[in-house]
């Protein structure tokens, strides 16, 4: 099978899965910014979504593109590590123009991940989660998302702490975005830059709306 | 204005591919600015011989930046610390006087140490083999201006056929991938007419023996155009992947 034994083939799949994940970013920042404007509209999208058969649809599929991303983000940093060869060099300068998220896309990527555990346990698993199941996971009911991000982000660690993500996932998008429609061969001499650019508005704008909210917690606007 | 300077060398010596290397610090006195990297291996190894001692192996051939013989990880860079160009038109002027340069062999799976400085390239010939060329069949020579060719693609071409295929890429590259090499190949046939016939076909092959050789992912760090002393685009392996991609749904 081309798409797991060539290297382009592997690469295509990262990229289409890139791309698709940054999409569900897209309608989540979208989401979010509501609780800034309305909470009580924020939970009108909470409930129209929560354990109803398009959201678990939508659940799953999402779920299946971080794992297969996560899955070949592994497997070819495998194969890299080895392509390299058991003799490091003795003295590596970097080169002007390569850009510092570019080599470390593995190790944002786990950082992505590692918050993003945190994050589940902090909303899915008390909303969506509590609604499949019935259980009571959390202090409000499974559908007042406004109550559970007002609570959460009345403490300046977690400001902070999803900041911090956030800053990770930002510099991860920033080379992702170009670099998945370079691999998927959407790019030429003349769209190089300009990829680029639109990579970086486009990380640029999710990133923002994401962060307006610990943001305005932070600061106070929310409590 | 010639002035000449006192260097420190740190060379990898390897006895051959399956014996463990190591540094060897020697120094060498009055080294002329004027003179190129390879001059001042040659005197080196002059004084090596003088000395009753194994002179270092290095690839060398050409010696004026076109045949993608000389490989050498010059402090830290393909090439050294210039800017597109090769080992041997690198100058000593780009040192300073009591400077240590350490000089390595290019280091990644599928360039193997042969010796001291020298590595087998064998790999990128072998990909060449399984489809960087175009089948000819003989016959009438037809007008060269009867297929007009824009000038746009022409240059394109042009500047993937200057790919010398040293290795520099791949042996820069983190991930000791060879796409940059393996994408100018199929650029500069692909843009052209005899070669576009066959461009499917060839991207299939080729990226099936880079693969097969051991060759890492391509992750998009740009390193490798940073390097090349030919200043190769990336943009070539977008083209690539595009041609690669559409021959694969294809099919």
């Amino acid at each position: 099978m081309w798409l797991i034994d060539s290297s382009i083939g592997r690469k295509f799949i990262m990229s289409i899965s890139g791309i698709f994940l940054v999409l569900f970013l897209l309608f989540h920042s979208c989401m979010n910014i509501v609780v800034i404007i309305s909470p009580s509209g924020y939970n009108a999208i909470c409930g129209f979504l929560g354990a109803n058969w398009y959201a678990v649809a939508g659940t799953s599929l999402l779920a299946a593109g971080f794992v297969i991303h996560i899955l070949y983000a592994l497997y070819l940093t495998y194969q890299n590590m080895r392509a390299r060869g058991s003799e490091q060099y003795a003295v590596k300068k970097n080169q002007n123009g390569v850009e510092w998220t570019s080599q470390n896309m593995f190790v944002l990527g786990l950082i992505v991940f590692g918050f993003l555990a945190l994050h589940l346990y902090n909303f899915w698993f008390r909303m969506q989660f509590a609604e499949l199941t019935g259980l009571h996971t959390g202090m409000f009911d499974a559908a007042d998302g406004a109550s559970y991000v007002k609570a959460l982000f009345s403490s300046w660690i977690y400001c902070v702490i999803y900041i911090v993500w956030l800053s990770a996932l930002w510099l991860h998008l920033t080379h992702g975005v170009w670099s998945a429609l370079q691999s998927l061969g959407l790019n030429n001499k003349i769209w190089l830059p300009r990829v680029k650019v639109v990579a970086n508005i486009v990380s640029t704008i999710v990133i923002l709306m994401f962060m307006s909210i610990p943001v305005y917690y932070l600061l106070g606007f929310g409590a | 204005m010639e002035k000449s300077i006192n260097v420190t060398l740190k060379i990898w010596r390897q006895a051959g591919p399956k014996v463990k290397g190591k540094f060897e610090t020697y120094k060498l006195d009055n080294v002329s600015t004027d003179s190129s990297f390879l001059e001042m291996m040659d005197v080196l190894n002059e004084q090596l011989i003088n000395e009753r001692k194994e002179p270092i192996a290095f690839d060398h051939d050409c010696r004026e930046g076109i045949c993608g013989m000389c490989s050498m990880f010059i402090n830290g860079h393909p090439h050294g610390p210039d800017g597109e160009i090769t080992t041997c038109q690198l100058h000593m002027r780009n040192f300073k006087d009591g400077e240590t340069i350490t000089v390595e062999p290019w280091r990644s799976a599928a360039f193997p140490v042969i010796r001291d400085l020298m590595v087998d390239r064998g790999a990128y010939d072998k990909i060449i083999q399984a489809g960087g060329f175009v089948s000819v069949n003989t016959g009438g020579v037809p007008d060269g201006n009867a297929i007009p060719i824009s000038k746009v693609d022409a240059d394109e071409a042009m500047d993937a056929a200057s790919c010398i295929g040293c290795g520099a890429c791949a042996a820069t590259c983190k991930n000791g991938s060879a796409m940059l090499f393996v994408a100018a190949k199929v650029s500069q046939l692909a843009l052209l007419p005899q070669g576009r016939v066959e461009a499917a076909h060839r991207a299939k092959l080729m990226v099936a023996k880079m693969d097969e050789l051991g060759f890492g992912n391509c992750t998009n760090t740009g390193a490798c155009e940073a390097e090349c002393p030919k200043n190769v685009s990336i943009s070539h392996i977008a083209r690539l992947n595009r041609e690669f991609l559409s021959a694969k749904f294809k099919d």
